[in-house]
């Protein structure tokens, strides 16, 4: 069976900088894929890549057998690929419901996106009690939560997160890290940029590790949970 | 019939009454024609100042350079009327066709541009077309284009007007708009939401730039003589002051803003240094107690004895 993402030897650059150093992976349908490594080794870059905002100097990407590599943010949107971006990113003087209206924004089927915010307000009750809440006044979990909602609203069938960890206590990791695994459960693959290695691992079904714009490792997210090198460099020994 | 048809035809009696009392005051001479022609311009500034805080306040693309489009309509439209002799309707629809025709393509390559470098880009343009027709002999060149038959009246300023804010009005309030402001919010993250954003700055800056052209239009017609040097940086800037002062983001603000600043200088005419300095310290003061304007991102409707002219909202703040 064909990946559902298939990124082919890309090279990305900022001007001069050489970010991506030719890159491959594959998210098959249905899985969890995770890329790990330190800060600056290009995860976002890859992301970005995929989502359209850079473009990869050389290489292919393609989603669903079509090549999206190219395409406007927009257009990779519509085929199916939703990112939550580092940072979280949230309309910040909008209220949580306008917000997630606009998660809707390529969407015109109204009764599916009446189902899609229960389908939200569900999986992030805290975010049903803020519905009207101005969303930059929400806590930096619940705003990565909105950003998540946000981003399941336009019906990926790809969904990147880029550090949905990212200054987050640990209590509060672990419940984001659930509502991922029951995403994915519920039919949606999930590409899954992380710092936080070892709970990425704990919840994935593929890895790539990520060094300076170089894929150095690669392969089951259990083996590479317990191969030496990745715990010495990643899982703190 | 539902709410927002409600709505309007709520603002449609509110504008109808205003007129009503304005109109009769004019006839009945009750109203100096020093202040009719004040009246006039207050409703050519208000087209101006909604239009741009469609572009600068809901969209977020700071832009310098809305007298320069408020002269192409200016000029295109006493062409047609003066050397053809065709009615003012022409001239507006046409001054406001080739504006938006110019901001569609001026705005595709500048809208790339953020911020700082926007407003340089639009401030140059500004000044571009101005010059430009500085040069072009056929109008008048420096010393002005003469000879411009006198058809702006108050019904017609009034009520196109109440056009340019009901268009910009809805236009904010549709899925257009909402991606407008999705665009002025955060770019980056409304890019991922899978809206255009070139498409809508562009869009924006087209619809401004033909309400600006149109308010050039009714401009010219009030006056025997126009020249280039009524759409200076200075005259951009002034417009940006009515807007920021009345509030981004707020259309009841850049009525608010257009009414003050122009009642203000109206009545300060007799000492024009006295002017600057009022304008420099209601800024100042502005900026200090109300950074958002007076009016920022809030409408009219948003305050107690004002709500029942809102029905959509049901009394949320
Ligand atoms: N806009 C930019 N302009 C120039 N260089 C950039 C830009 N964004 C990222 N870089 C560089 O590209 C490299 C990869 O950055 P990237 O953001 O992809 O790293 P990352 O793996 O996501 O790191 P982190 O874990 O800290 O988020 C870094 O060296 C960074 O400095
Ligand atoms: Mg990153």
């Amino acid at each position: 069976m064909a990946a559902m993402l298939d990124i082919k030897d890309i090279n990305v650059y900022y001007g001069a900088i050489h970010a991506i150093k030719g890159i491959s992976l594959t998210v098959n349908e249905g899985e969890i894929v995770t890329l790990i490594g330190a800060n600056g080794a290009g995860k976002s870059t890859t992301l970005r890549t995929v989502s359209g905002l850079l473009t990869p100097k050389e290489g292919e990407i393609k989603f669903l057998g079509e090549t999206i590599s190219g395409l406007p943010a927009q257009d990779i949107v519509r085929a199916g690929i939703s990112q939550v971006p580092e940072g979280r990113r949230i309309f910040a003087n909008m209220t949580v419901m306008e917000n997630l209206e606009l998660g809707a924004y390529i969407r015109t089927d109204k009764e599916g996106i009446e189902k899609d915010y229960q389908m939200v307000f569900e999986r992030f009750p805290r975010l049903a009690e803020r519905k009207e809440q101005q969303a930059g006044t929400l806590s930096g979990g619940e705003q990565q939560m909105l950003a998540m909602g946000r981003a399941l609203m336009s019906r990926p069938k790809l969904l990147l997160l880029d550090e949905p960890s990212m200054g987050l206590a640990p209590l509060l990791i672990r419940e984001i890290f659930n509502i991922i695994v029951d995403i994915n459960k519920a039919g949606t693959t999930v590409l899954l940029v992380e710092q936080n290695a070892n709970m990425a691992l704990s919840i994935a079904n593929r890895a790539y590790v990520l060094e300076t714009g170089r894929i150095t490792l690669s392969g089951d997210a259990k083996e590479l949970a317990a191969s030496e090198d990745v715990r010495k460099a990643y899982l703190g020994g | 019939m539902n709410i927002q048809r409600k709505n309007d035809l709520m603002y449609l009696v509110l504008g109808l009454v205003i007129f009503g009392i304005v109109y009769g005051l004019m006839e009945g001479g009750m109203i100096g024609s020093f202040w009719k022609l004040n009246i006039i311009i207050i409703c050519i500034n208000i087209i101006m100042s909604a239009s741009l805080n469609l572009i600068n306040g809901y969209t977020g693309q700071f832009s310098l350079g809305h007298a320069g489009f408020m002269a192409v309509g200016c000029y295109v439209s006493v062409i047609l009327t003066t050397n053809f002799h065709m009615p003012l309707i022409v001239g507006m629809l046409a001054g406001g066709a080739a504006a938006a025709l110019l901001g569609c393509l001026i705005g595709l390559p500048t809208l790339r541009l953020n911020g700082d470098y926007l407003a340089i880009a639009t401030l140059g343009l500004g000044e571009i077309i101005r010059i430009v027709i500085m040069n072009i002999n056929y109008v008048g060149g420096a010393a002005g284009f003469t000879g411009i038959p006198h058809l702006t009246t108050f019904p017609w300023v009034f009520f196109t007007m109440l056009v340019t804010l009901f268009f910009i009005k809805n236009f904010v309030n549709s899925t257009h708009g909402r991606a407008c402001i999705a665009i002025r919010e955060n770019e980056i993250a409304a890019g991922a939401m899978g809206i255009n954003t070139t498409k809508y700055k562009v869009m924006a800056f087209t619809i401004g730039a033909a309400f600006a052209g149109i308010a050039g239009a009714l401009f010219a017609h009030c006056f025997y003589i126009i020249n280039p040097s009524s759409f200076t940086f200075m005259a951009s800037f002034n417009y940006l002051i009515m807007v920021v002062l009345g509030g981004l983001g707020s259309l009841t603000g850049s009525v608010a803003g257009a009414f003050v600043v122009t009642a203000l200088s109206a009545a300060l005419a007799s000492w024009p240094e006295f002017r600057m300095i009022i304008y420099a310290l209601a800024l100042i003061l502005l900026m200090f107690y109300r950074p958002q304007g007076l009016f920022g991102y809030v409408e009219l409707t948003a305050f107690k004895p004002f709500r029942f002219l809102d029905r959509t909202k049901g009394g949320r703040e």
